[in-house]
């Protein structure tokens, strides 16, 4: 993707997550499960947000949405969504924008739909909660959100339970109901982990061609670099609560900068690279109760020096490229 | 379905035949049937008329088919003290008791269901913890000191509410009711609570663990995702939820209520089916009690077996996917 | 927790302070809650009060040479005839209330423990019976332990009182035929579970008699649930007593438990003489308490699932 530059309406970011921190005030201790995380998505583009389990991509995402709760607060950094920061925003501010302006979608479409609610009054309570329209209406909205998922007879299934539905039918069902008010940002976490390939491939394409035909900003969570590759058009990789690398996909892809972005590029299968044995990060992800000072990754960076005890800095190595490390991949590495 | 029920109808009637082997031998062949079944002012002549007519010179298992027979055409044998037929008599009080047991267990899930509601949504606050501390207390009061309290305090210190009885009725299908009449309410407010009191326990321990589990549900937080009220999230997403097993044990457990009953009846001087046992027992009037037992043993079956329907006719989906 | 090393103890430490046993470990988990530690001190002083009542009570109860009919239903701190104070007031045949219930106590704390000793012994044994022998015994006994459970204990016991008559042991024995059930269920659960660990393969491969391997291996496992279900028995056991004897169905008036006390004072409660119902519906109501406490925080002690 071209760079654009940050300035006037149509190109303007419509979500711009600053430095945010978000940490869980547990008896055990301080849990940094968010601590410095930035990245920006625009109208109609994709933003891959990649990283293992434990990184802190759901918490992320939850803190856009508000939904964090006790012992997890919100303690730094900002949530810009069109200039307005999410973060202070008051409880009752925050309920009207989400579904509406912002919606989520979650990992496990098993457990998102309430098992002993309708389909149609889980999608008509969500219409009626942003918009005064009559509940004919309103169900019309609904229908019509089903058959933009790609769900055939929609008036039969909005009569049906969830447990009616197979997974990727029910998933498709929550990305209709994130989809019923045309929202500016979806927040899509892992939405395609718990499905199987085939019906993972629809969903992504469907997701990509709505987002480009609506102008929604998406927010792709998955610890999949395949999927990123494919969907989206920037990556922000995250490690032990904090992003690491950040830029356009086919660059960072093509010629990462930081150590562990090319440590989760080895590990992928590739074609390219059929034969070789798959690359696996040495060590374990840390505890993210007590992280080292410096960089998080150094106990398995195999280009670690003595200054990686100092926190490095999140710094532009290049125009549009961020990393959080003091000893960047200077060009494109084999991978 | 037809299979299923047909299945549960037999064991049902399994367990009655059961339970009408264990009344026959506990009042036929342990204690002296005729001292049971024949008025003890009958003389030697009527005595040995009666021994004849009902049968008692016969083997064991064949008085025990003659029993089972009358019990089956509805004949329960004739009360020594009210010189009625047992089933009749009892039947005359059922209205009572079952007004009664169905107040306390609408009384339950009024104050339980809203009390259970605020615990678990607010586990940590101490008004919680009353509650908590308030239901521990309910399951080890015992039911008829607290009845006593209750009568101590509104009837004889504030003088609020009737002590004792049933006050006005209304009188429906043929049947005796309280719960019509502004007195008949007012007596029956506190029995009703009385026996209440370990339900609305029991309810409120349910209540609050349910929705504390079911606040941490996937589907709450999309719920909240997708911007619903917090009125509407609690009404109708967590409570909808908690509502069918809360009201599957609260059904299950009307039998129980019917049975403690004894006690509150004795307690208010309610005139039901509670009351009439104990009465009988204490003059040892055998065929009210007989008849009482298999009276009680019918309808735990019958509860039994509509609870079990019931879920049947839910989806079984449902709730396996509710714990799933 | 400090590890056990093999090389000598530092000698400012006592040896007890370092080793965890058991016992050390559950005595401190239960010390643990302070509510339920003042439930276990309660607990003591209630039978110790009912144990000591002969000697620490004001007056024989059920000397009637001791009673004075003239000192009938005075109220709580009058003086009587003969120069005594009346704490907790008289009954309507003049005997102090304070004393009756100390008296009482022992009879509700005798019928409810005797009870539930031989409803365990007798529920442990039939439980272990039916997970040992399993098959057709186990089925049998399940199906009268789920009838027993499923049928409101109140009524079974008011139908055996019934054709048994009044008087302690009846009670204790409808009390028995009541909870048993309850052991049993317990034992033969975690006899289950506890039959399937090696050691007992290991004991019956070297073939020692059915006997030991019951009694020296499943039951001590059984041991911590068998206590937990015990202890809340007792207080249902004494629940149900009371109730018992306040429809008239329990014990005689010569023995009067609490609850025959309550219900002595029924009819003058109507009256505004509310001391003889109160303060034995006072004494039973710390009793039942007391011992709740203790048996919650030993269920969350004992039981393992619980731990997490
Ligand atoms: N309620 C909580 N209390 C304490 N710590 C929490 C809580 N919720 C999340 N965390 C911590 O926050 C960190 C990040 O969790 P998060 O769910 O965001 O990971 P993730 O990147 O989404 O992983 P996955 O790919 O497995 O979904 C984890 O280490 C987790 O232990
Ligand atoms: S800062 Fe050092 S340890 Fe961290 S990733 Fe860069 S080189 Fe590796
Ligand atoms: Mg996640």
């Amino acid at each position: 993707m071209s760079a654009v530059p940050a300035s006037a309406a149509p190109g303007a970011p419509t979500l711009e997550v600053r430095n945010l921190r978000t940490h869980f005030l547990t008896r055990a201790g301080v849990v940094k499960a968010v601590d410095d995380v930035s990245f920006t998505v625009r109208s109609g583009k994709v933003l891959g947000l990649v990283g293992e389990s434990g990184s802190g991509k759901s918490v992320t995402g939850f803190s856009i949405l508000g939904l964090v709760d006790p012992p997890g607060r919100i303690v730094g950094g900002q949530i810009l969504f069109k200039g307005q920061d999410l973060a202070t925003l008051s409880e009752e501010a925050m309920r009207k924008l989400r579904g509406n302006r912002i919606a989520m979608i979650f990992q496990d479409p098993m457990m998102t739909l309430n098992p002993v609610l309708r389909i149609d009054t889980q999608m008509i309570e969500t219409v009626l909660a942003h918009a005064r329209v009559s509940r004919e209406e309103a169900r019309q909205r609904a229908r019509d959100a089903l058959g933009q998922v790609g769900i055939a007879s929609p008036d039969e299934r909005l009569r049906s339970y969830p447990h009616q539905f197979s997974g990727g039918m029910r998933q498709r069902v929550a990305i209709a109901i994130a989809l019923l008010h045309k929202p500016d940002v979806i927040v899509a976490d892992e939405p395609t982990t718990a499905l199987d390939v085939t019906i993972q491939g629809q969903i992504l394409a469907e997701a990509q061609k709505l987002c480009a035909q609506t102008g929604t900003a998406l927010v792709w969570i998955t610890h999949d670099l395949s999927v990123v590759a494919g969907l989206a058009d920037d990556i922000a990789v995250m490690y032990a609560g904090k992003v690491v690398e950040n830029g356009p996909v086919e660059q960072v892809l093509d010629a990462p900068l930081h150590p562990y972005t090319l440590g989760l590029i080895g590990s992928v299968p590739s074609r390219n690279r059929r034969g070789e044995p798959l690359r696996q990060i040495p060590g374990m992800t840390p505890s993210m109760l007590n992280l080292p000072a410096g960089c998080a990754f150094r106990a398995r960076c195999p280009r670690a020096e003595a200054r990686c005890a100092e926190p490095p800095p999140f710094a532009e190595y290049r125009p549009g490229r961020f990393a959080r490390c003091i000893h960047p991949h200077e060009e494109a590495v084999a991978a | 379905m037809t299979v299923f029920l047909l299945r549960r109808l037999l064991q049902a009637a399994g367990v009655v035949l059961v339970m009408s082997l264990l009344v026959f031998l506990g009042v036929y062949a342990i204690g002296d049937p005729i001292e049971i079944l024949i008025s003890p002012e009958a003389d030697q002549i009527e005595r040995e008329r009666a021994i004849k007519a009902l049968g008692l010179d016969l083997p064991l298992w064949q008085q025990y088919l003659v029993f089972l027979g009358n019990a089956l055409r509805g004949d329960l044998g004739r009360s020594f003290v009210f010189n009625e037929p047992a089933l009749r008599l009892i039947l005359d009080r059922m209205p009572a008791t079952l007004e009664l047991a169905i107040g306390a267990t609408l009384a339950a899930l009024i104050i339980g269901l809203p009390l259970g509601l605020y615990a678990g949504l607010r586990p940590s606050s101490p008004v919680s913890k009353g509650i908590l501390a308030g239901s521990i207390l309910g399951f080890s009061l015992p039911t008829f000191w607290v009845g006593l309290m209750l009568i101590m305090v509104f009837a004889v210190q504030l003088g609020w509410l009737p002590s004792t009885g049933r006050g006005e009725t209304v009188t429906i299908l043929g049947m005796r009711w309280s719960f019509l009449t502004r007195d008949g309410l007012a007596h029956m407010l506190m029995p009703a609570l009385n026996l209440s009191l370990f339900k609305i326990s029991l309810v409120i321990r349910l209540t609050r663990a349910g929705v504390r589990e079911t606040m941490l549900m996937d589907y709450v937080k999309f719920a909240r995702a997708k911007g619903l009220s917090p009125a509407r999230i609690t009404f109708i997403h967590v409570f909808k939820n908690i509502l069918i097993p809360v009201v599957t044990v609260v059904g299950l457990e009307f039998g129980g209520t019917i049975a403690f009953s004894v006690v509150t009846e004795s307690v208010f001087a309610w005139p039901g089916m509670g009351k009439l046992i104990i009465d009988s027992i204490n003059v040892l009037d055998r065929p009210v009690m007989v008849a009482y037992l298999m009276i009680i043993v019918l309808m735990f079956i019958t509860i039994n077996l509509l609870v079990d329907i019931t879920y049947s006719l839910l989806d079984p989906r449902v709730r396996l996917e509710g714990k799933s | 927790m400090s590890t056990t090393t093999a090389g000598a103890p530092p000698a400012a430490v006592p040896p007890a302070a370092r080793v965890e046993t058991p016992f050390r470990r559950f005595v401190s988990e239960f010390a643990a809650s302070r509510l339920a530690l003042f439930g276990l001190v309660l607990f003591c002083i209630i039978v110790l009060v009912a144990v000591l009542a002969p000697w620490i009570a004001p007056q024989n109860p059920y000397d009637l040479a001791q009673l004075d009919i003239m000192d009938g239903r005075l109220e709580p701190g009058s003086v009587g005839g003969s120069g005594i104070t009346y704490w907790l007031g008289t009954d309507d045949q003049g005997r102090d209330m304070l004393s009756g219930i100390m008296y009482g106590l022992r009879i509700s704390l005798t019928v409810g423990a005797g009870s539930a000793i031989l409803a365990c012994l007798v529920g442990a044994s039939l439980g272990m019976l039916a997970a040992y022998a399993g098959g057709r015994t186990d089925s049998l006994i399940m199906r009268l332990v789920d009838l027993q459970l499923s049928f409101p204990a109140i009524l079974a016991a008011l139908m055996i009182l019934a054709f048994l008559g009044k008087g302690i042991l009846n009670v204790v024995i409808a009390l028995v035929v009541v909870e048993w059930a309850y052991y049993a269920r317990t034992v033969r659960g975690s006899a289950l579970v506890e039959r399937r660990r090696e050691y007992i393969e290991a004991a019956q491969c070297l073939a020692l008699p059915t006997h030991r391997i019951i009694f020296r291996h499943l039951l001590p496992n059984c041991l911590p649930p068998l206590i937990v279900v015990g202890t809340m028995q007792v207080a249902r056991a004494i629940a149900l007593e009371a109730t018992l004897s306040f429809l008239g169905l329990g014990v005689p008036i010569t023995e009067p438990s609490l609850g025959l006390l309550i219900a002595n004072g029924y009819e003058y409660m109507l009256s505004g003489k509310y001391w003889i119902s109160f303060y034995p519906g006072i004494a039973l109501l710390v009793t039942i308490v007391s011992i709740n406490l203790v048996g919650d925080q030993l269920r969350d002690v004992l039981n393992p699932r619980l731990k997490k």
